[in-house]
């Protein structure tokens, strides 16, 4: 039957390697293994201070089995050793958890860690990275002159979504918050669709309902987006479950801020997701603040990532700005979720350059000074541009190129999406249910009603019709 | 947030008022009077089976899983046959994998339910008393109603039914007691049932299981083992959205839903022994969207409307029925729409029995409206 197995970090090196002691039928024994193999062989889960590891085949069954071995304890509902020491587990007993990085700011390679990307590849997501950027950039104007309503931008978290997306399968569903527009894009969401639904026209496949950068497409499996923090994690985990029941090998992902994670529907989901054994990264970034909440008045512990082994997940803490270690971490996360049936968690340390919104001057609570720093300095572009440069697979002409493709992309979009009618005014009262029913009908017919008579009043024009 | 009573099911005490009428009385079902026959399919049912409510929705949630491999029931306990045993033995029957327990959490149940639904599973969902369902609030009424409409139909989480016991029990206090469809009701996109028996029950049960929309389906809990009903025992639905007229009358109109629709119907015999007058009875089923038409009609014929619900008379579902009545039968009226309705406190425990509309407060309000 299962064995049990008994460990304890006795070491965390500096290089982010655990030593471990493992004691198994009276015998000590040594390993030693990276953060990344801890989350790979193990289900951890911390109790009085020690790891206790369990094999991770039929593990419901173990925990059975332990309840029943276990009686002598007399302890319920836990298998712990029992101790004559009183000692409290204090958070600063427990070393710091390290970020794995593969890319350094300056483009050279981590310990001198593979890729394990093609050059192509490389090159293409760099493309879109720039892509993404300058989409945020031209969009971010077009809010400041009146255009759009409303804007998110990505900046300093491309990494995160380019490095993720790339480690999926294009089948996998994502349930995002909304600062993740890069995974549209490398997913081959069209820039028009795109620009669509920022300006509510009658091709946004969200009908104009939503607020500007609330994204949705059925055919690239991207849950609509929707403005409460953190409501899509249990959903996530739901539609994980549902995935799992079908046998198509499909996992999901769901994206979320720090902040975020302070919800209560967060503690739900994980927990769900853990007893339930859902298919479902849990994908945290950690970009230092919540509009002007720093993390110091988010949470006081080392960030999210430990919160995945209080629920019994896998859990890693990655470099958010390096896209290689990113892409390293969501692909060997994924590998878990498909073929052991379990979630895991990921905390992407990263730093969030632009404004919260275009309905926030972030310059009210930090310097401009810091926020100069991480963009020029070790912001996720500029690393994959020093890597590239470096392998001579870039340089500035094509960088120059490049920029004026992506800019002459999203203007064109955009010029295209304001020449383009909005949807008939009544059809705001469709999609409520899936068939109208009498009293929205009646609702309806009364606006039709008014409009005929009122119509002057209204911009009718950028619909098309009543 | 859950229940800290575990509840000893419907103890003597509790045989109150409300269901004098029915614990000495099973209803036939051919004898259940409907005027929306055409719309029933089990008109001549193959065998029929006595069952209480409890046992008719237990049947219910057998034949959706039976005949939809995708559906899934969770909740709270719901493995081991739920707390009012509404799941009994289904777990066996269908593996642990489509019946299962969740964590303690309704915000979390509610959230995995609408992902369910929303990757095409049929997700049935149990919130161990209406009670609680407060905590899934947010779930509910910002994303579950709002799904389909904010993405542009791209989306939607129409298979999601949630259930949940509701209503006076005699003694449930503040937190067994609640009937707060009027606070869903608010919500655009949602579907709100509520039926009064064994028969209804199945019927309207299998239909929101079924339905494109997102429903919330109460169950009177006083009612669970008290209602007992011959019922079809094989699949069958009833429309939503429609009310169900069970006495025809002339003088006076009373609506109502779930288990004093009982209490009601006690009142209309009643008023016809004591008074001579006859009351049209009306049992509303579905909260939203709600059966205008029927209503409206009712009130038109009668002139005379008396709304009863167990929840707080302050915003209650009855302010909104009687604001449309009043909007769209004004000339046919012959007296102020009235409301019977539990009052704007909080259920208290051993008041209760003074808390909500029973026979003679209703009996008292029929006086008063047709003294106007």
């Amino acid at each position: 039957m299962a064995s049990r197995i008994f460990a304890s970090i006795s070491r965390l090196s500096s290089n982010g390697c655990i030593t471990v002691n493992i004691i198994k039928s009276g015998h000590k024994l040594g390993l030693q293994f990276d953060t990344i193999s801890v989350a790979n062989n193990t289900r951890a889960l911390s109790t009085s201070g020690r790891v206790f590891q369990e094999p991770q085949k039929d593990h419901h069954h173990h925990v059975n089995e332990r309840h029943h071995n276990e009686a002598h304890h007399h302890l319920p509902n836990q298998c712990a050793p029992i101790s004559s020491q009183l000692n409290f587990i204090e958070p600063s007993s427990i070393p710091r958890v390290p970020a794995y990085r593969v890319l350094n700011p300056d483009g050279s390679l981590n310990d001198d860690l593979d890729p394990t990307l093609t050059d192509d590849k490389i090159v293409s997501m760099y493309e879109q990275m720039v892509q993404l950027n300058a989409f945020d950039k031209i969009m971010f104007d077009s809010q400041r002159q009146g255009r759009i309503s409303f804007y998110m931008t990505n900046f300093g978290e491309e990494a995160v979504a380019f490095g993720s997306a790339a480690a999926l399968d294009g089948r996998d569903w994502i349930f995002a918050q909304y600062r993740e527009a890069g995974i549209l894009l490398q997913r081959g969401m069209p820039l028009k669709l795109m620009l669509a639904q920022c300006y509510g026209n009658k091709e946004d496949l969200g009908k104009g309902r939503q607020m500007p950068i609330h994204y949705g497409n059925r055919s690239l499996n991207f849950a609509p987006i929707s403005s409460p923090l953190t409501v899509q994690l249990p959903q996530a985990a739901g539609t994980a479950y549902a995935l799992k029941q079908r046998g198509e090998g499909q996992i999901v992902v769901t994206y979320f801020g720090e902040g975020a994670a302070s919800e209560g529907d967060a503690h739900a989901a994980m927990n769900f997701a853990a007893t339930l054994d859902c298919p479902i990264i849990f994908f945290c970034r950690n970009n230092g603040y919540a509009i002007s909440t720093p993390t110091n008045e988010q949470y006081a512990s080392d960030g999210i990532v430990n919160r995945g082994l209080g629920y019994g997940m896998s859990s890693v803490r990655v470099d958010g700005n390096d896209l290689f270690a990113v892409y390293a971490v969501t692909r060997r996360a994924r590998h878990l979720c498909q073929h052991e049936s379990r979630p895991c968690l990921i905390e992407a340390m990263t730093y969030r350059v632009g404004h919260h919104s275009t309905s926030d001057d972030s310059s009210a609570y930090r310097s401009a000074d810091e926020v100069r720093q991480w963009e020029q300095e070790v912001g996720p572009l500029k690393r994959v541009y020093n890597y590239l440069c470096a392998q001579g697979l870039w340089s500035e002409e094509r960088q120059t190129a490049c920029l004026k493709e992506a800019r002459a992309n999203v203007i064109e979009a955009l010029n295209w999406a304001e020449s383009i009618k909005k949807l008939p005014v009544s059809s705001m009262f469709d999609d409520v249910y899936d068939e109208l029913p009498d009293s929205l009908r009646r609702q309806r017919d009364e606006l039709k009603e008014h409009l005929e008579k009122y119509g002057k009043h209204y911009p009718l024009a950028e619909h098309e019709g009543i | 947030m859950a229940s800290v009573v575990h509840f000893r099911l419907l103890s003597a005490k509790f045989a109150s008022l409300a269901l004098n009428n029915i614990s000495n009385r099973s209803v036939h079902y051919s004898a259940v009077s409907n005027n929306n026959t055409e719309t029933q399919p089990c008109e001549k049912p193959n065998s029929l089976e006595e069952m209480t409510l409890l046992r008719s929705i237990n049947n219910a949630l057998d034949l959706a899983l039976e005949r939809d491999p995708s559906a899934i029931v969770f909740g709270e306990d719901v493995a081991f046959g739920g707390v009012f045993r509404c799941t009994k033995d289904l777990r066996d029957k269908y593996g642990k994998n489509r019946v299962f327990n969740t964590p303690l959490a309704e915000q979390g149940i509610v959230g995995f339910g609408i992902g369910a639904a929303c990757a095409g599973s049929t997700a049935i969902a149990e919130i161990q008393f209406a009670d609680y369902i407060l905590p899934a609030f947010d779930q509910i009424v910002n994303e579950a109603a709002k799904y389909r409409y904010r993405s542009g139909n791209e989306f939607d989480c129409g298979k999601l039914t949630i259930r949940a016991p509701c209503g006076l029990v005699g003694h449930g206090g503040l937190y067994h007691s609640q009937s707060n469809e009027a606070f869903f009701s608010h919500a655009a996109g949602l579907k709100i049932v509520i039926p009064r028996g064994p028969y209804q029950a199945k019927g309207l049960l299998l239909s929101c299981i079924r339905d494109e929309n997102p429903c919330l389906f109460f169950e009177p809990k006083a009612l669970y083992r008290h209602a007992k009903d011959h019922i079809p025992t094989e699949y069958y639905e009833l429309p939503l959205s429609k009310a169900d007229v069970m006495e025809k009358g002339e003088d006076l109109t009373i609506i109502a839903w779930g288990g004093l629709v009982h209490v009601a119907s006690e009142v209309v015999q009643m008023v016809r022994e004591n008074f001579g007058k006859s009351c049209e009875l009306i049992d509303l089923q579905t909260i939203l969207p709600w059966d205008e038409e029927t209503v409206f009609a009712s009130a038109r014929k009668t002139g005379r409307v008396i709304i009863a619900h167990e929840a707080p008379k302050t915003s209650g579902f009855g302010a909104e029925m009687s604001a449309a009545i009043q909007e769209n039968c004004l000339y046919h009226l012959k007296a102020p729409v009235k409301r019977v309705a539990g009052y704007d406190i909080p259920v208290p425990h051993v008041f209760e029995k003074f808390y909500g509309p029973t026979k003679w407060k209703l009996i008292d309000a029929v006086e008063k409206i047709l003294d106007e």
